[in-house]
């Protein structure tokens, strides 16, 4: 055993301390290096694309020549598609989120669909998108339309919704329903009454944040219509159908510069709709949340 | 998500109803046994009326339970779907191409004559991508939760989380354009022979991508370590750094390894980065700067050219998309087994 002396409990204080303020250092430009990844992303994006932000590009269809290309059809596409997605993803998502939290047992099955979902969250889009081709498109004869793509979609989003919305359903406090109880109520009423209406706003940032997720899939849409020229809106679920990030794809993977330069404008777009996604998940969070506050 | 139960509520609610049962039952029998009092039996009426509406809500409640139960089994019935599709179509492949071609063979010719179909090229070009990828988000992504968990001020968290998830929340082929059309120009300056399509800048970007998921799993799991094990170190002369990296990263350690693992199924299941900048040429290599095809590259490729439904080469997508799924399940399963298993108590 070392005998500390006094004055010198540890003398290499000094170098510990400046290794650690190294090591900051070292941490601060890890952090750069990804905030940088994002910034240059943004930058190239803006720099390339804007030039080519116009009304032709959302008010005219797929064109050979780029001055004359496009994106009616993928937008309008990728709205049925957001719209047939959380059609049939809210009311299944939070189901078996109600489910889960309020009425399960604590038995085998139960342990098992907890496992089951979490491991379908890492299941990769394109497996999705072979399920939908498969399941939907051939088996169910619905062709390669926009019920196909709302419905692989729906399964790919369902661990989101699910997920976000125990947690929601979990946040409501136990004295609500004790007291809901105590007044007389049944299970049934105590979720339709108290639970799910203090749930709501939690439940409405996760269903948008999922809808802004299944927006951005290009892999299993791919895998569901392949790529197609589409020259005309879609005007029923079972229509053929493109959407943004598959009109991306097809840009990019094009020689031609402009074409390229299109995709930036296009991934403008793509990114503008999230971001107002995204925002106006925080704003009803922020609204709901003040509510149920007063 | 790694929760293993569900909350248990304080009281059972199902023994609450039970008590109340019992509680109402014995009321009643007493009451009976009192005839004479007669204004507990005009009270006794309406409690009938009650009980009616009681059975009906009880019913409604239950068809509910029912429905609930159902939308629960939505998951499992399609991880099933999942296997069965897949297996279906691959069972067809499979009695074509014996086991051990396709997961020996160095060759992957599906579509030129002579064909040959040896699945370690996709596979080779997916480890590859995923390798370069986690080679850069491992160390940057800790160094960030580290720094989030233990150095930042609130204030500068509540500006960098955000930004990381904006970050996490950019679309997939958004990262293919900017793979392609600006890190491979930069690339190219430092390996003047490099392709545009290859492995290193698609790499590197997935290794951004991934960033975010590294970075906000790995701070999770630092911020669940108690703050006592911090003030034990700090009261035994440690500096800072020495206590996070000798005592709050092993103490995370479980849930830092999840993310490592976690972030590599991703790397495996990424598609659109890898189709667009990776290339389409299955090559088994352990060069970052040639042109390689992924496993989920190969499927968009083949996807995309319509092939026609039943023959070889559409099967070859769900033999190849079955090892992809088999794959990411087994790095999901062993990252969630990881934090359960070795998850430290406090």
């Amino acid at each position: 055993m070392q005998r500390i002396t006094g004055g010198s409990f540890d003398p290499r204080l000094a170098f510990r301390k400046s290794v650690g303020t190294g090591f900051v250092g070292l941490f601060l430009l890890a952090l750069c290096i990804g905030l940088a990844g994002l910034i240059i992303l943004i930058i190239q994006v803006l720099i390339e694309g804007i030039p080519w932000l116009s009304w032709t590009l959302l008010s005219s269809y797929q064109s050979r020549f780029p001055e004359q290309a496009g994106l009616l059809a993928p937008v309008i596409g990728s709205l049925w598609l957001m719209a047939l997605t959380a059609a049939f993803t809210v009311p299944v998502g939070v189901g078996a989120a109600v489910y889960l939290e309020e009425y399960a047992p604590k038995n085998r099955l139960t342990q098992i669909i907890e496992i089951n979902i979490s491991n379908l969250a890492g299941v990769p889009s394109i497996v999705y998108g072979l399920l939908g081709l498969a399941v939907f498109v051939q088996w169910m004869a619905m062709g390669r339309s926009l019920l196909a793509g709302g419905l692989t979609l729906s399964l790919l989003v369902l661990p989101i919704v699910i997920l976000t919305s125990r947690e929601a359903i979990r946040a409501v406090p136990q004295s609500y329903r004790q007291g809901a109880y105590a007044l007389g109520s049944t299970q049934w009423e105590v979720t339709k009454k108290i639970v799910l209406p203090a749930a709501f706003p939690g439940i409405l940032t996760g269903v948008i944040l999922a809808m802004s997720r299944a927006v951005g899939e290009a892999a299993p849409i791919l895998a569901i219509t392949a790529l197609v020229y589409v020259t005309f809106v879609p005007s029923n679920p079972l229509d053929r159908f493109t959407i943004l990030p598959l009109q991306i794809f097809d840009w990019v993977g094009r020689p031609q510069e402009d074409f390229q330069a299109l995709a930036a404008a296009g991934i403008i777009i793509l990114l503008g709709l999230l971001l107002s996604m995204n925002a106006l998940a925080i704003f009803l969070r922020n609204k709901y949340q003040k509510r149920s506050e007063e | 998500m790694r929760r293993g139960g569900i909350v248990a509520p304080l009281i059972s609610f199902k023994e609450l109803g039970k008590a109340h049962k019992a509680f109402i039952m014995k009321r009643t029998t007493a009451e009976t046994g009192e005839p004479t009092i007669s204004s507990k039996a005009e009270t006794r009426a309406p409690t009938r009326v009650k009980d009616k509406r009681r059975r009906r809500r009880d019913l409604e409640g239950n068809a509910v339970r029912y429905l609930f139960f159902l939308c629960a089994l939505v998951s499992i019935v399609t991880t099933v779907g999942i296997v069965v599709s897949l297996l279906s179509q691959a069972v067809g492949f499979f009695q074509e191409v014996p086991f051990w071609e396709f997961f020996f063979g160095t060759r992957w010719t599906p579509i030129l004559k002579p064909n040959s179909y040896g699945v370690l090229p996709l596979v080779g070009g997916t480890l590859l991508v995923a390798g370069l990828a986690l080679a850069v988000a491992i160390p940057v992504g800790l160094a960030i939760a580290i720094f989030l968990a233990e150095y930042a001020p609130d204030k500068m968290r509540r500006v960098i989380k955000p930004a990381l998830e904006v970050l996490a929340g950019i679309p997939t082929v958004v990262y293919g354009y900017f793979a392609l059309t600006w890190v491979s120009p930069q690339l190219q300056n430092i390996f003047p022979n490099m392709l545009i399509f290859n492995a290193l800048s698609a790499g590197v970007v997935m290794g951004i991508m991934v960033i975010p998921m590294v970075s906000s799993l790995s701070e999770d799991a630092m911020l669940a370590v108690p703050r006592s094990l911090r003030e034990g170190a700090y009261a035994l002369g440690a500096t800072k750094l020495e206590v996070s990296l000798k005592v709050v990263v092993p103490a995370a350690l479980s849930g830092i390894v999840a993310a490592f693992i976690l972030a590599l199924s991703r790397a495996i299941g990424e598609t659109m980065l890898v189709t667009i900048a990776a290339g389409a040429t299955p090559n088994l290599t352990w060069n970052p700067t040639e042109s390689i095809q992924a496993m989920t590259a190969y499927i968009v490729q083949l996807a995309l050219g319509e092939a026609p439904h039943g023959s070889i080469e559409y099967q070859t997508i769900f033999a190849v998309a079955i090892l992809l799924f088999a794959l990411t399940l087994t790095a999901n399963m062993v990252g969630h087994w990881f934090v359960r298993r070795w998850q430290e108590k406090y």
